[in-house]
């Protein structure tokens, strides 16, 4: 195998950060002291590949895949599509998305939830999917309800949808959350308020699409992720070994 | 003005949020039988044909008030006991390296059940001590943490990462404790007192 170079450090600018009074639960599960910084081995680099897990054919379907087909979920039917790249702008190719939402209502199929907007019976609320060859997935589902939450007295969040992503490794991973174009509730909340450089608040909020709208059917919603890339110059060291 | 990058970057980290079982672990998240297969429910493709010793490694995220938090959900990423790493040429078939686990919701304690992996050289020919990768999410966790185990058992006197670590006794933060055969405690403190060394690798 060929060094494909050290991970490029991460910017943790363009990150929220850990410590943010306004998020109130971050107060004491974020750490003092400063992270160790060190350059990427072999444990940050190689990753888990998922080629033997068997996906469902439904599992990118949320109006579907709870009632495993028998009957669609209640609410506006969009398609969320886009693209997975790195850093250097390459596609990721055969990568693990998982997404979770609450339904239309805003209510999560969780044991913990107990928002007083219903369930819906034909809605669980989590679908997964692998990147084709050129990076690119999609998603059928509801879009998600606002809802409220516990922080400060009356706080809601936007319209989102939590995304999981692997890339190739494991120092790549990510979790993030999309929104919606045009949300007035974006900016009143505290969790997206934790992001500090508003163009990267702004990367996370998705697109209304016509180009994947069908007619008839679904709107559509476009999202692109980024992970981190790699370093590869005609200077670095080869892999002992490799 | 200068020329413009070409790169892009990195797209911005979100709070798990409190409900990050439901994508992740549909069946703690109370709603099993949602996917065919759950994904890293084990290491393991085949655990009585996996290579080395089978640990168990038990512990808790605590908070900064000494909460042992029952909402946390972690990820581990390790090389096999031979120090291949899954998908590498040689790697022990039986074996991912992936687990996903989570804070059980009365008591607050996880468990890893995998095995011990082996030692393997990085970039340079540097060895480093057994370790096993770990990622912490949870609601109030803005990014999530890395961080690694380590194991009291094993020469850890030459690794790279633990020797770059200025105050000594924050190494114990990191070196799980032999409890039982094969088993260990390494419990994860993620602010103040005991303040577990998190990475940015
Ligand atoms: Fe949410």
């Amino acid at each position: 195998m060929t060094d494909q170079g050290p991970l490029i450090p991460r910017n943790r600018a363009i990150h929220p950060e850990p410590y943010d009074p306004g998020y109130k639960t971050s107060v004491a599960r974020s750490p003092f002291l400063p992270l160790l910084s060190m350059e990427s081995t072999p444990s940050e680099e190689t990753g888990p590949r998922f080629g033997h897990t068997k996906l469902g054919a439904l599992d990118n379907n949320l109006i579907l895949n709870w009632t495993k087909g028998a009957a669609p979920a209640v609410g506006e039917r969009i398609l969320v599509h886009g693209r997975l790249l790195d850093e250097m702008s390459r596609p990721i190719p055969n990568a693990l998305i998982e997404i979770w939402q609450a339904n239309a209502g805003g209510r999560y199929r969780h044991k913990k939830d107990t928002y007083f907007a219903p369930l819906d019976p034909n809605f669980g609320g989590c679908g997964r999917t692998i990147t084709d060859e050129n990076g690119y997935y999609e998603f059928l589902t509801v879009r998600p309800g606002a809802y409220p939450w516990p922080n400060r007295a009356n706080d809601w969040r936007p319209m989102h949808i939590h995304f999981s992503i692997f890339g190739h490794s494991f120092a790549q991973r990510l979790i993030s959350q999309m929104y919606f174009e045009g949300d007035p509730l974006i900016n009143h909340c505290p969790i997206a308020a934790t992001i500090k450089d508003r163009s990267q608040l702004d990367r996370l909020v998705a697109p209304l699409d016509f180009s994947k709208s069908r007619p008839l059917d679904f709107l559509a919603y476009k999202f692109d992720i980024v992970l981190r890339g790699r370093r590869q110059t005609m200077f670095e060291n080869k892999m002992e070994g490799m | 003005m200068v020329q413009k990058l070409e790169t892009l970057i990195e797209s911005a980290s979100q709070t798990a949020g409190p409900y990050v079982h439901i994508g992740l672990m549909p069946t703690y998240a109370g709603n099993a039988g949602y996917y065919d297969e759950e994904i890293g429910t084990t290491p393991f493709l085949d655990e009585s044909k996996a290579k080395g010793e089978i640990v168990e490694i038990v512990g808790s995220v605590f908070d900064g008030t000494g909460w042992a938090m029952r909402d946390a959900l972690i990820e581990s990423w390790q090389c096999d006991a031979g120090g291949v790493f899954p998908g590498d040429k040689g790697a022990d078939p039986a074996f991912t390296g992936h687990c996903r686990f989570a804070a059980d919701a009365e008591s607050g304690e996880f468990t890893l059940r995998t095995v011990k992996p082996g030692s393997y050289k990085g970039r340079g020919g540097v060895e480093s001590a057994p370790h096993i990768s770990l990622w912490v999410v949870a609601r109030g966790i803005n990014i999530g943490l890395n961080t690694r185990i380590y194991f009291e058992d094993e020469d850890n006197a030459n690794d790279p990462l633990l020797n770059r670590i200025e105050q000594r006794p924050r190494v114990n933060t990191l070196i799980a404790k032999k409890t039982g055969d094969g088993k260990y405690r390494f419990d994860i403190r993620l602010q103040g007192e005991g303040e577990t060394v998190f990475l940015d690798i």
